[in-house]
């Protein structure tokens, strides 16, 4: 999953997956066409679902996705596993009449939400799933509706008005001491909606119970009957700090399910606004990290590199957090040769500043004192999460799709991935620092490699036709899944944020920690609530 | 403390003065910064509500705060609580699941009880519209004083509108 860097032979992991399927008497049926290419489509029973993922969880495998589409009457189920770099999607069917399936949550702790996500809008019961509770689902709709089924309509039940959530059972700490701390949906600072439940004895917290779904905006069931221009604009959507990110992955997926070839001038000025993305945030977050334990001299000056940054974007890009340029086919912007010019001489303005600046914050007792051990992940909690991203690579996981899975036109660079077991928000940003350091030569590398020619290719849509997009977002791992429909529209979308995977971690890292301490740890994996609640 | 004290002295400056080409802003700056001292005891306190957005109208409202912008010397400041507010700046279509808590913020709220949407979804619903899940524009949900095109809007333009917002009660105010 790491460290290699001469050529790898891809599933050369397979053939013993499959061996071990067969001594289960899991039947694998014949999959010669692979519509999800370069990802493996293995086509299994529903009953072996369960049996599937108890062998990849034995195999060491990686959970990464599942969700659900209504075709026809029946449910197809996929659930995506990474290996190596090597994704191979398990794809089942269930009647629509009896819609049960094993649950993949007992071998695999990342499938927890995403399953229930799925038996919220999608009506699907897991078997031996140790939570049966809601969770996308509040009450804006009742449990005997499924939004994603095609017979509810978008618009839903006219209701004169959503009541707040309430009847969740959280679950409580009993004992003399032990306080129950209720936060949110709106917090205090200026930032997304969730609710967290914190069980604590005094100022430390005993236990974190987090409580999403508040910006549930049904992306998935409004993808539906788009145009892939339009789900371009609605993907840039999902997450509006990862735009880039999630523009990427899903016209990648389009662009495989059409067979369009994106030209190689537009494939770096993606790779470019991917990497500047990056950039950004880290930034960003650092100094918010900074402000979070007092140290208000990190936020003032990494916000004002970021403001810097962002005007750049807006004179050369066109838009201040570059949505809407990537597109179909391409994207929707070009650099003349002046811009690269001042790309390059940025560059070296950052880092001279940055050289300062992270040296500072390297070596500040004070902010020692606050991030060393805080927060802390453990490596074996980690992988035992599937936790991808820089959140992951503080914390001994590896993965990386720029290095591991090279799709263009990272495969042409090589990326080094920075690598920490330490686990706690230090390492967490220190992996951050190094990330802005590395695109940045990636990003010089790229200026240099850029090609002539167009930005951009016609994309026709292919008519029943599936893509899988993979891409390696500055918050980790982003998986977009397409399907369009007879009619060349689309017909399912579901991009998995890499917050999905992130943010079970919070509830795990942040045990044992002083309530004080929250704000910091949260900002420092920033997972992403709107594309967690979709 | 010394790299620290020379990196901000090497620094210096760099809040921008209103941008001086725009002649209305000038004015709307000079006029709101009297209307704060005459009603709201010289500043604005504004509660932020994320009532569903992409979290990209937030990363700009942050930006208000940098040093660029530095919104606070016009007497402007986001507090924690909509009990201490005099204006809520809610984003984003206002998704279902939000519903109650924006309507909670905006009943906790002391007069005047400004409103001020910012970003294209807050004003029509943008990408995301009215569905099952989304109530789409914040006007749907509560009153609405200003409304703050863009997406995101950009700095400049969220500032525009918190002026706007100060300054518009100032005229009802006057009559
Ligand atoms: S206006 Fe744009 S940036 Fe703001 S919440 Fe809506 S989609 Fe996101």
């Amino acid at each position: 999953m790491s460290g290699e860097t001469f050529p790898r032979e891809p599933f050369a992991w397979l053939s013993g997956y499959l061996a071990s399927l067969r001594d289960q008497h899991v039947l694998v049926h014949d999959q010669t066409a692979q519509p999800l290419a370069p990802a493996r489509v293995l086509e299994i029973d529903a009953e072996d679902w369960g049996k599937a993922a108890s062998v990849a969880a034995t195999a060491g495998l990686r959970w990464a996705a599942c969700w659900g589409d209504h075709i026809g009457d029946e449910l197809v189920l996929r659930a995506v596993l990474e290996t190596a770099g090597d994704y191979i999607v398990l794809r089942t069917v269930v009647p629509l009449g009896k819609p049960v399936l094993p649950s993949h949550t007992p071998h695999f702790a990342a499938a927890n939400h995403m399953e229930r996500h799925t038996q919220d809008l999608l009506g699907v019961a897991f078997l031996d799933h140790p939570d049966s509770r809601r969770w996308i689902r509040h009450r804006a709709w009742p449990d005997t509706d499924h939004p994603l089924r095609r017979s509810f309509s978008g618009r839903g039940k006219t209701q004169a008005s959503t009541p707040a959530d309430a009847n969740y059972r959280f679950e409580k700490i009993q004992g003399s001491g032990v306080v129950e701390i209720a936060v949110g949906p709106v917090h205090a600072g200026i930032i997304e909606p969730g609710h967290f439940r914190f069980q604590a004895v005094g100022e430390q917290i005993l236990r974190l119970e987090t409580r999403l779904g508040y910006t549930h905006k049904g992306i998935e069931k409004i993808a539906v009957g788009r145009d892939p221009d339009a789900l371009a604009r609605l993907a840039a959507r999902v997450s509006g700090d990862c735009t880039v990110g999630h523009t990427w992955a899903a016209c990648q997926a389009l662009e495989r399910a059409s067979a369009c070839q994106v030209p190689e001038r537009a494939l770096i000025l993606r790779a470019l606004m991917a990497e500047r993305e990056r950039v950004a945030n880290h930034l960003g977050d650092i100094g918010a990290i900074g402000s979070d334990v007092g140290f208000a001299f990190a936020h003032c000056q990494l916000s004002r590199l970021r403001e810097y940054w962002q005007r750049r974007n807006d004179e050369l890009f066109g838009h201040r957090l570059l949505m809407d340029r990537v597109i179909p086919g391409g994207v929707a912007v070009d650099l003349d040769a002046a811009a690269v010019r001042l790309l390059h001489t940025d560059h070296v303005t950052l880092r001279r500043e940055l050289a300062v600046l992270f040296d500072i914050l390297d070596d500040h007792p004070s902010l020692d004192d606050r991030l060393l051990t805080t927060g802390y992940l453990a490596p074996d909690h980690a992988r035992n999460l599937g936790v991808v991203g820089f959140v992951g690579r503080a914390s001994g996981q590896g993965f990386d799709l720029r290095r591991d899975q090279p799709y263009a036109p990272y495969d042409r660079f090589e990326i080094p991935v920075p690598l920490y077991s330490d686990g706690d928000v230090a390492a967490r940003m220190r992996v951050r620092m190094d990330e802005v350091y590395i695109a940045l030569n990636l990003m010089d590398q790229m200026l240099d490699a850029l090609p002539g020619g167009v930005t951009r290719n016609v994309l026709l849509p292919a008519a029943d036709a599936e893509g899988l997009g993979c891409v390696e977002s500055w918050r980790g791992e982003i998986i977009s899944y397409v399907r369009l429909g007879p009619d060349r529209r689309v017909a399912r979308f579901f991009p998995r944020d890499p917050s999905w995977l992130i943010w079970p971690t919070m509830e795990q890292l942040i045990a044992g920690n002083i309530v004080p301490d929250f704000p910091v740890c949260n900002k420092s994996i920033n997972a992403s609530y709107s594309g967690h609640d979709l | 403390m010394l790299r620290i004290l020379n990196k901000i002295l090497r620094t210096g400056m760099v809040s921008e003065s209103i941008p001086s080409e725009d002649d209305e802003l000038e004015r709307l700056g000079i006029s709101v910064k009297r209307c704060l001292q005459l009603r709201f005891g010289r500043s604005l306190a504004i509660r932020q509500v994320d009532a569903g957005s992409c979290n990209g109208c937030e990363l700009e409202i942050h930006a208000l705060t940098n040093a660029y912008y530095d919104i606070e010397r016009f007497g402007v400041h986001f507090v924690a609580s909509p009990r201490h507010a005099d204006a809520l700046l809610v984003t984003g279509p206002v998704s279902r699941h939000m519903e109650a808590a924006l309507k909670r913020a905006y009943v906790a709220m002391p007069s005047p009880k400004l409103v001020i949407a910012a970003g294209q979804c807050a004003c029509n619903g943008g990408e995301f519209g009215v569905s099952y899940a989304s109530c789409g524009a914040v006007a749907n949900v509560i009153p609405v004083d200003v409304a703050v095109p863009g997406c995101p809007p950009t700095p400049l333009t969220l500032l525009q509108g918190i002026l706007a917002a100060a300054g518009a009660r100032k005229a009802t105010a006057r009559r």
